[in-house]
């Protein structure tokens, strides 16, 4: 069992947890995943390191609400233990080399890409951030993000908060004003990763995007997580999960994540109901 | 003594009606009874050559054990076998034992050979709902042996180091330990809790289990050395699924094997109340022929579906699964559909699959496996309506491992190179064994080699 040592609501669906896992902390690098189960019936689900601290031994999780094992784990409090917790999984963020990087980060996914724009910092490189939300009341790890960034943009799509637009608009004019980027890092919707790929496509700069597919073991043995890279079918849990944006089959990836959608619903639900009835 | 039974056909195991069966996950074989167990292990003549333990992976003593059951004590029997083999009531279930010691029977040269799995079976069941008392836990030699992968050449090898004395832990990446035992063969051919009574039996002598452990991630090789065990023994299984590489195979509604059996076996996506979802399907196409095919053909079936087809390139004779498995799925009404290969999968306009195209198939000259090798039929091109296709076509190993030990040498296919005789790898205290050496193969292989391992292991440690 593995007990959540601190737990802090980030914004309505959003929810911080740092877990009790030394072997993994002491292992854990931004770009990597973990798979959790929440309880004995639990499905394996996977989650993209926030953070570790491995004097502590603890690993950061950062999610969003969206389905029942969301909710179940959401609905744990500092103290609780859960089922499950293995890793770290998958290839840590490449970042040897990169002087100058552009990190997009949009909705949740920006719980994903801030370990990644924090060891560029740290490494020396300089950041310029691109954080989206579709309002202000889903603003997540501003603070973070700035204390990491040589540059923040704060972008929301209703305008509610910092500069209305896309973050493929902010990106876009930085490009533009003549700001010469290593590489992009993208990590959000897969409809964003989509744009920002497309985008960066045109001037030609690399871009890695970090999938999340829908995966159940996460150690290559499944299959699940497959994708379409360049052409040939590549395993997220062992060949990624981070891929060139430029060669990834996003139509594909997104038409396959719906795979489970009318189940995920009732599930949730479900869950939902369950917890009603509780309280 | 009584009188040796000749009759020339085996007593049948007693099953549950495959009419009922196709629609439930519980056992399809119900064991046989004392008496009829006793019936049966008359007709072992006991002859002294015994052929039928050269057939054994792990060398049973098989007239020894049958004679027990012939003299009713059925306790005994199971320690002939237990000396042998750490997972009995498993391979009683699981062995394809017409291709191994049931194979070599004499009595199999005129008639049926003599039941040999089915005795097994009864033994270990015999033992596991009888017998009450404490398993002897072994005094510790104080040497530490670290073993990757909970499945049966792990457990095997764990087992028989643990009885030698040594103090083992047993690293598995899954949430729970059993390997493919848990995660692949499905409820109605090993029931899960006969796994963990095995499991719990290996615990009482001492093996410790750690899940959530997956060795060259969460933990490297180097790292258990560096940790103060003395020897590794790998048993991390085959990993890969592999696919055809045709067209649609990332269509929703494609699975592997591996990711359909994991789904309804260890996720127990076929009971409610479970969290992980598997689509329902009405109709399912499985493509390969061995018993991983059959065990996705038969839970697919039990899930619901109406038609099943099993789609195999190459003939009926030529289906490399388990004569029983084949038999117990044509009973249940699994569609073969030999002799035929896809060629393309179809997708609906929401992306899910709608049907598979195939071509027909015969047979040429043998080919490298000594099978004869399929080839296309010209026009023979048809469709096939189905809403799933799971794919039971092999696997490739895992690179985990591979790429975080330096100095472990593996083979074009990636497989760790390993002795035959010893199972010692090209790093020295690293043992291997089963599908991580061999690429897909049987329960009891798995079993002869994590053995072997532990030989060679003791071996290597009261030398040092």
């Amino acid at each position: 069992m593995y007990r959540i040592v601190k737990k802090r609501v980030l914004n309505p669906t959003v929810i911080w947890m740092d877990i009790e896992a030394p072997a993994v902390a002491r292992k854990a690098e931004p770009g990597q995943f973990i798979i959790l189960r929440v309880d004995e019936d639990g499905e394996r689900i996977p989650l993209t390191v926030g953070g570790y601290d491995r004097e502590q031994g603890t690993v950061t999780i950062i999610f969003q609400v969206v389905g029942a094992t969301t909710e179940k784990l959401a609905h744990k409090n500092e103290g609780d233990c859960i089922q499950d917790f293995a890793g770290p999984l998958g290839n840590a963020t490449h970042i040897e080399g990169l002087k100058k990087v552009a990190v997009v980060g949009g909705g949740v996914g920006c719980a994903i890409a801030y370990p990644v724009a924090k060891k560029l910092h740290e490494s020396g490189c300089e950041v310029h951030s691109i954080v989206g939300f579709r309002n202000k009341d889903l603003v997540i790890l501003e603070d973070e993000f700035r204390a990491c960034s040589d540059k923040l943009c704060m972008m929301s799509d209703d305008g509610s908060y910092g500069t209305k637009g896309l973050v493929t608009n902010a990106l876009k004019e930085l490009i533009e004003s003549g700001e010469k980027y290593d590489e992009v890092i993208a990590i959000g919707p897969v409809i964003m990763m989509k744009f920002v790929a497309a985008l960066t496509k045109e001037y030609g700069i690399k871009t890695i995007v970090s999938m999340n597919p829908v995966m159940i073991d996460g150690t290559g043995m499944c299959g699940g997580c497959r994708l379409t890279v360049g052409g040939e079918t590549k395993f997220a849990c062992v060949d990624g999960p981070e891929f060139d944006g430029h060669l990834v089959d996003f139509d594909e990836a997104m038409a396959r994540s719906t795979m489970y959608k009318p189940f995920e619903r009732a599930k949730h639900e479900e869950t939902c109901n369950l917890y009603k009835e509780v309280l | 003594m009584a009188k040796p039974n000749m009759s020339l056909v085996k007593n049948p195991m007693p099953s549950q009606d495959p009419d009922v069966r196709n629609k439930n996950f519980d056992e399809v074989a119900l064991g046989y009874s004392a008496e009829t167990a006793q019936d049966e292990a008359l007709r072992c003549l006991g002859c002294k050559a015994m052929p039928c333990v050269s057939g054994c992976p792990v060398n049973i003593d098989i007239p020894g054990f049958i004679k027990k059951i012939a003299e009713g004590e059925f306790e005994e029997a199971y320690s002939v076998i237990s000396k042998s083999s750490s997972l009995p009531a498993v391979c009683g279930r699981v062995c394809p034992q017409e291709t191994q010691c049931e194979g070599k029977c004499v009595r199999g040269k005129k008639g049926d050979p003599v039941g040999i799995g089915r005795l097994e079976r009864f033994a270990a069941d015999f033992h596991n709902s009888n017998f009450k008392g404490e398993p002897e836990k072994p005094v510790s030699n104080g040497k530490k042996v670290a073993v990757i992968g909970a499945g049966p050449a792990g457990l095997t090898c764990a087992g028989d180091l643990a009885k030698m004395g040594y103090e083992v832990t047993v690293f598995e990446a899954l949430h729970l330990a059993g390997g493919v035992l848990v995660y692949g063969i499905p409820e109605f051919r090993l029931p899960k809790a006969i796994v963990q009574r095995e499991i719990d039996g290996l615990k009482a002598i001492g093996v410790k289990i750690e899940t959530n452990m997956i060795i060259g991630k969460t933990i490297t090789v180097d790292e258990l050395f560096a940790d103060g065990f003395k020897a590794v023994f790998i048993g991390s299984g085959a990993g890969l699924p592999n696919f055809m590489k045709i067209p649609g195979e990332n269509l929703k509604g494609v699975y592997s094997a591996n990711e359909f059996l994991t789904r309804v076996n260890l996720m127990k996506a076929y009971k409610q109340g479970a969290d992980t979802p598997i689509k329902q399907n009405r109709n399912v196409a499985v493509v390969g022929g061995g018993n991983v095919a059959m065990d996705a053909a038969r839970s697919a079936l039990r899930l619901g579906a109406e038609n099943v087809y099993i789609v195999y390139r190459r003939g009926e004779e030529e289906l490399p699964a388990r004569a029983e498995e084949i038999e117990h799925a044509k009973e249940e009404g699994i569609i073969f559909k030999t002799l035929t290969n896809p060629v393309k999968i179809n997708g609906d306009e929401n992306g899910f699959v709608k049907s598979v195209e195939c071509v027909s198939m015969e047979l040429g000259e043998p080919d490298a496996s000594g099978r004869r090798r399929p080839i296309v039929k010209q026009g023979s091109e048809h469709t096939i309506d189905v809403d799933c296709v799971i794919m039971a076509i092999g696997t490739s190993p895992n690179p985990l491992i591979k790429n975080t030990t330096e100095g472990l040498d593996t083979n074009k296919w990636g497989c760790i190179v390993a002795s035959e005789e010893t199972g010692l790898t090209s790093r020295e205290g690293v043992y291997a064994g089963g599908d991580a050496v061999t690429g897909a193969a049987t329960v009891i292989l798995a079993m002869g080699a994590g053995k072997t391992a532990a030989a060679s292991i003791d071996e290597y440690l009261s030398a040092k």
